[in-house]
């Protein structure tokens, strides 16, 4: 398939569709509607199923029952419609639900603004719901990342019968960029788990994440425990820009990365040998890779769109081996290059 | 010798965690010898709520999904989109469907779900020990209503049927109970015909069963059952509300 | 026509629905003794006079009951 010119949102639903997505469940916020309207066309078209839901919680609620049923499923949302989905998410986590979830999101707490923002770190890989439980997090760096993450998060999500987040912001919901969208149908996989209302299979199937007796709880937190391992391992995703020789690391994801990526390169024509590390997976987060580069680095630079959440991470990631600092602009603002550039030169030479 | 009754297979062998005399038992049993009876046990997903019965599925011989508290709706939606032809019900209390899942029963019904819903009002919240329901009666003594159900505070008990029964998407919205044998089997044949209008894709139903609970009224079962009869079905008339199929 | 109820004792929680409903009187607890599950189990008293009604297995929250009709 050639390249096309699609807005981010539209190119989200594309893929999803084109990823084998079955039901969208989803409920209007900016700026995120034109994934849901796209849905409502084309799932029609497709002969899937869309439902605008009476509410988030009612659409993430029926991306539970779908996904119970076994068929594969997403919502999608912005900032304050997944804090609602969160009592959802932990109930498609403790009954192990394949469920994919594209926040794109916007300014806060509260009611905040329609402008892109990243405050939704903690949201994303600490999750607002109850229990000991993980969301599989990626996040887009623009529309055709987002096509690419939200067909890897239908495999993940099924491979690991996890709820799995795509964590993308307002500018790549509404940016036009050029994307190829992968056309071969996403592979199905057997789940013999599911309540398909099928008896011939000869046994009952329960979806449920109920344990009343506290030792088969205990035993069943460390099977989820058991995956989120496994992806620590296994699936972090990173890219690396000029780090080879860095002096200095900055740490950026999402569509932010693009302007700090600009810095790095005003930065080395200035002889400062600057590097980011563009974490692809934010759960699971890219420690080691983060860690590694710590022996040759001056220090760290977080660079986020909010008031400083990722950074948290990449502090424990550093584990003290070099200083750690943050720039930030937050509330819709987007940082440009030259903030960046001078935050570095800033921290040169010493602990400022 | 012809055996007359006997416990439905449509019922596991797990016993029932109930306590003594509770309508639950009945109104399960009702339900599975329905899904048996109808022939349809084998294709059904029943949607289990948060109460008392929250544990449902370990009794309904079929495939089931456990839900959030008042969600149930939403998730029956979502197994019944994604698979009409399998059999989808929903089992849910008062404070599930009348409280905090008031949203998700309103909408299942408006947008005419083809589900049947199995709504048990004992006006009371029996599970968590015994706290006001929206459908608690006026000055019925519970634990958060120790002075009686104030009306000037806590408005009066909500009557679920009548208001699902004013929404165009509801096909079948009956109210029965459960208080002797004569209103057990008008009950059944309650529930069979929201089972049956599920087959035949005649839309959204929903059965009101006027319920007890002995331990949060703090009665015996034989009084309980004269409380729905004398006290409960006054408040809440017995009949159809709506019955109009869709056509198909 | 006559009837015969069986009971399976150990599932019986003692609630008393199925004496209530008889029409006949024939079913009562027996207070002497408890079942495994720690109450007084119903049986009949009088199976000469069941008429196969089912008034107590159609009452019975537990499934304990079991009716047939013996065919004269």
């Amino acid at each position: 398939m050639s390249k096309v010119l699609m807005k981010g949102n539209e190119a989200i639903a594309k893929a999803a569709i084109y990823a084998g997505c079955k039901a969208y469940f989803g409920y209007p916020i900016t700026p995120q509607n034109e994934i849901t309207e796209y849905m409502a066309k084309y799932m029609a078209l497709s002969k899937g199923v869309f439902v605008q839901a009476e509410s988030e919680i009612a659409a993430i609620n029926m991306v539970y029952g779908a996904a119970g049923a076994g068929v594969r499923t997403m919502t999608s949302s912005s900032s304050p419609g997944i804090a609602l989905k969160q009592e959802g998410i932990s109930y498609c986590a403790g009954a192990e639900l394949p469920a994919v979830i594209v926040s794109v999101s916007r300014g806060g707490p509260g009611l905040g603004n329609i402008l892109p923002a990243q405050s939704d770190y903690n949201q994303a890989t600490r999750g607002g719901g109850n229990g000991d439980y993980k969301v599989f997090v990626l996040s887009p760096n623009g529309v055709q990342e987002a096509t690419d993450m939200v067909r890897h998060a239908f495999y993940l999500a099924d491979k690991y019968r996890n709820p799995v987040m795509v964590l993308a912001d307002g500018m790549i919901g509404q940016m036009m960029e050029p994307v190829e969208l992968n056309i071969e149908p996403l592979e199905t996989i057997e789940k013999p788990w599911a309540a398909d209302g099928n008896l011939e299979r000869g046994y009952r199937n329960i979806i449920n994440s109920l344990y009343l007796n506290s030792k088969p709880l205990e035993e069943h937190n460390h099977v989820l425990n058991a995956k989120y391992l496994e992806w620590e391992a296994n699936e972090v995703m990173v890219d690396y820009y000029q780090c080879e020789d860095a002096t200095v690391l900055l740490v950026a994801y999402g569509t932010p990365s693009r302007i700090v990526k600009s810095a790095v390169n005003k930065l080395r024509a200035e002889g400062i040998k600057a590097g980011l590390l563009r974490p692809k997976t934010l759960y699971p987060f890219p420690s080691k890779e983060i860690s590694a580069l710590c022996p040759q680095v001056e220090f760290v630079l977080s660079a986020e769109l909010s008031m400083g959440q990722m950074v948290q991470d990449v502090r424990l990631a550093v584990n003290g081996q070099v200083p750690v600092y943050f720039y930030g602009r937050t509330g819709g603002v987007v940082f440009e290059d030259k903030e960046i550039v001078d935050a570095v030169k800033s921290h040169l030479g010493g602990v400022k | 010798m012809s055996v007359v009754f006997k416990k439905t297979r449509g019922l596991t062998d797990t016993p029932l965690s109930y306590c003594p005399g509770c309508t639950h038992g009945i109104i399960h049993r009702l339900v599975a010898e329905c899904l048996d009876e109808l022939g349809i046990l084998d294709q059904t997903i029943a949607i289990a709520s948060v109460g008392c019965s929250v544990m449902s599925y370990e009794y309904f011989n079929c495939d089931s999904i456990q839900a959030g508290h008042g969600r149930a709706p939403a998730v029956a939606t979502g197994a019944k989109r994604v698979h009409p032809d399998k059999i989808v019900f929903t089992y849910q209390g008062d404070g599930d469907l009348a409280s905090i899942g008031t949203a998700e029963i309103v909408h299942a019904a408006h947008r005419g779900e083809n589900i049947t819903v199995i709504f048990v009002n004992n006006a009371i919240y029996g599970m968590t020990g015994g706290q006001m329901a929206p459908t608690t009666l006026v000055n019925q003594v519970t634990t958060t209503s120790p002075f009686g159900r104030d009306v000037s505070l806590q408005g009066e008990p909500i009557r679920m049927s009548e208001l699902i029964s004013t929404i165009p998407g509801a096909s079948y919205v009956e109210r029965v109970m459960a208080a002797d044998p004569i209103s057990v089997r008008k009950a059944k044949a309650a529930i069979k015909k929201g089972f049956e209008r599920q087959m035949n894709k005649g839309g959204f139903s929903m059965i009101e069963i006027l319920s007890s609970c002995n331990i949060g009224w703090g009665k015996n079962p034989s009084d309980s059952l004269k409380y729905i009869k004398n006290e409960m079905a006054a408040y809440f008339p017995l009949g159809v509300y709506k019955d109009k199929e869709k056509p198909v | 026509m006559k009837g015969r109820v069986t009971f399976a004792e150990d599932t019986c929680k003692g609630c008393g629905l199925c004496v209530e409903f008889c029409p006949k009187h024939i079913l009562t607890l027996d207070t002497t003794r408890i079942n495994s599950i720690g109450y007084n189990p119903a049986y009949c008293l009088d199976q000469e006079n069941c008429i196969a009604c089912a008034f107590c297995a159609l009452m019975c929250p537990d499934s304990v009951i079991t009716v047939e009709r013996i065919d004269v």
